[in-house]
């Protein structure tokens, strides 16, 4: 039952996050408003419930599988891709590589400006 | 007649959900199974492993993807409410965020900024067709939140799908190697850069190498969905490509 009861919390705030954009008109994933509407939930009522935790971590633990059904899409794009890999594939790893150095230096960047601002202030 | 019966039988199954969706489930296990023998090697990555058995399958099997897609939704549904159950981790690493909010807003900002750019940049400098540059562009964010955006910008959301897995798989692959190089070692800025460049792939594989850094890695997704979801157009419209 925990385990019901904690997908139909996932279920029923992914459909309060997809209705409340449409009526709203944001450019916001529906997905993504109900993900923040749940943190706020749970940051109220200071705690997560035992079945929420379980389908929690037992979804986000195997995250991967669920991105196999759209990875076999790469079947239908065979022609694109074989006609434009090599720019494709160099764009891939080098703009991955290029986006994963940014953020890191720039958060390690902020993360000493706060800590030097703060030994000011201290 | 025994072969008029089993062509009846594989009529059958190839045009049920049932056959989609389980050869997903059996393709991923052997996967899985294959990676934590191998000692977790990123090159094996189950999602890699899983997609190959399955083109290669469906190839041999004469069966076309959206028959396939018919039993394998089941399994991309769940992309949703994995999505909102991202707020579980985060809840759990809120005292940690209080204390770093700055540097993971302004980290997340230049990250979406410089995904997005940077892609739409290499693609025009290597050549890549103009659908392809604006397929491009949401590669970093994660796979449902990139195909709404690639959608309203007018790339193909079918071919970001395919984009947004083979960026997660080089940044779940080349992570830990840059991170190395570039000799950062705090948990909390390796799972910021691997959410933000890798999504769901990358917060699998940070979930591997410590809890910390899978939260991170979660917390950074979520931003990188809501902050490219708003950016993404924006950029490329100040650019002038859409």
């Amino acid at each position: 039952m925990p385990l019901i009861y904690g997908m139909t919390v996932l279920l029923v705030y992914q459909l309060v996050g997809e209705v409340g954009v449409r009526a709203l008109g944001l450019a916001v994933p529906g997905p993504v408003a109900g993900m923040l509407l749940l943190l706020l939930t749970l940051a109220a009522r200071r705690g997560v419930p035992d079945g929420l935790d379980r389908i929690a971590h037992g979804l986000l633990g195997h995250l991967s599988l669920l991105f196999v059904p759209a990875g076999v899409g790469l079947m239908v794009y065979f022609e694109r891709i074989g006609a434009e890999w090599l720019p494709i594939l160099l764009t891939l790893v080098l703009s991955t590589l290029l986006t994963m150095a940014v953020t890191a230096l720039v958060m390690l960047g902020v993360v000493r400006l706060v800590r030097a601002h703060g030994d000011n202030d201290g | 007649m025994a072969d008029a019966h089993l062509e009846t039988l594989w009529v059958y199954l190839a045009a049920s959900p049932l056959l989609g969706l389980t050869a997903t489930l059996l393709a991923y296990s052997l996967a899985y199974r294959l990676f934590e023998r191998a000692g977790s090697h990123p090159l094996l990555h189950p999602v890699v492993t899983a997609v190959a058995m399955l083109i290669g399958f469906l190839l041999l099997a004469d069966i076309d993807y959206r028959s396939y897609f018919d039993g394998a939704q089941f399994v991309h549904f769940l992309l949703g409410p994995a999505t909102v159950a991202l707020a579980v981790p985060l809840y759990q690493q809120l005292p940690k965020l209080r204390r770093l909010w700055a540097p993971v807003l302004v980290a997340t900002l230049a990250g979406v900024a410089v995904g997005a750019a940077s892609s739409v940049g290499f693609a025009v400098l290597f050549g890549a067709d103009l659908q392809t540059q604006l397929s491009l562009a949401p590669k970093s964010v994660t796979a449902p939140v990139a195909m709404g955006i690639s959608e309203q910008i007018g790339g193909l959301p079918s071919l970001t799908a395919v984009l947004v897995v083979v960026t997660g798989i080089l940044g779940a692959v080349l992570g830990s190697h840059l991170f190395r190089l570039l000799r950062i070692r705090d948990d909390s800025v390796k799972g910021i850069a691997m959410g933000i460049t890798a999504h769901g792939i990358g917060t699998a594989r940070a979930f591997q190498l410590s809890r910390e850094m899978g939260a991170f890695s979660g917390l950074a997704m979520a931003l990188s969905a809501l902050t490219g979801a708003l950016l993404v157009p924006l950029l490329l419209g100040w650019l002038g490509m859409i």
